[in-house]
């Protein structure tokens, strides 16, 4: 599991890659957080195109980065997503808090 | 009738998530599932695990149990035991959005669990501990 980051001045954007679950969400937010306490962006993109498995850890982990995203006005993208993550984001009624968009086939 | 069945436990350790879940998933592969019919089994394992480590055994680290059966229909039964606090309001723990951790938890595990399989059944005692079984048919690639 690794992240990495790139701020522009505007726009953070995280590229995950692994699988995120309850044992591997701790140190990923604790570093796109990091960023984003320090960047404050003005949007956040999380690419989830090397997420090979996420299970409801990886719904925690955007609702949180909302959370802390919206206490400054930020807004949330998430883009990348496989079949299945973008089945459980959806789930979660993730689609009404942030712009979520599957992958394309590689 | 069941032609196959497989036992293991492991300790509730959350490096043993990822473990449990291609254990489970690879002992599942003799049924020929899809992609997608593996990533289900995969994510429900995954949700009823870590439930046992960050709930049933919160402050301890305990045994869980896990059991695949395979039956002749082309159904794997899953069951996901932990002999820790237990869950005292079922029904309203399998609410969507029902947590008692709050943090980054989201509350939908038994959701994820629910629409990932055909069947959950939860069973639990205060002080004795939770039982999932999770019970999908497999229609695989070639039906
Ligand atoms: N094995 C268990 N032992 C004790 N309590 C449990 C167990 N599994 C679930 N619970 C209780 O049921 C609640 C709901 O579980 P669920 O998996 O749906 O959500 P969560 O674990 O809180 O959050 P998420 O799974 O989205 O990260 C938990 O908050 C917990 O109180
Ligand atoms: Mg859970």
């Amino acid at each position: 599991m690794s992240v990495k980051t790139d701020f522009d001045g505007e726009i953070l954007y995280c590229r995950l890659s692994g699988e995120i679950d309850h044992h591997t969400a701790l140190p990923i937010r604790l570093e796109v957080d990091d960023k984003i306490e320090n960047c404050r962006p003005k949007n956040t993109i999380l690419d989830f195109t090397d997420v090979t498995f996420m299970d409801s850890s990886g719904i925690g982990l955007v609702m949180g980065r909302y959370k802390l995203l919206s206490e400054f006005n930020g807004t949330l993208e998430v883009t990348g997503l496989s079949n299945n993550a973008y089945k459980v984001m959806r789930l979660a009624g993730l689609d009404r808090i942030a712009t979520i968009t599957k992958g394309v086939k590689k | 009738m069941i032609i196959n069945e497989f036992r293991m436990t492991v300790d509730s350790r959350s490096v043993n998530e990822s473990f449990s879940r291609a254990t489970v998933a690879a002992f599942a592969a003799q049924l020929d599932p899809t992609l997608e019919e593996i990533n289900d089994i995969k994510t429900a394992v995954s949700e009823a695990v870590t439930n046992c480590i960050v709930h049933g055994y919160k402050n301890e680290v305990g045994k869980i149990y896990i059991t695949v059966k395979i039956h002749n229909d082309n159904r794997v039964i899953i069951t996901i035991r932990d002999k820790g606090c237990g869950i005292s309001d079922i029904k309203k723990a399998r609410e969507p959005l029902f947590t008692t951790l709050g943090g980054d938890r989201a509350g939908l595990g038994f959701s994820v669990m629910e629409s990932f399989t055909d069947k959950l059944l939860v069973r639990s005692k205060i002080g004795v501990g939770t039982t999932v079984t999770l019970c999908k048919k497999i229609h695989g690639r070639t039906k």
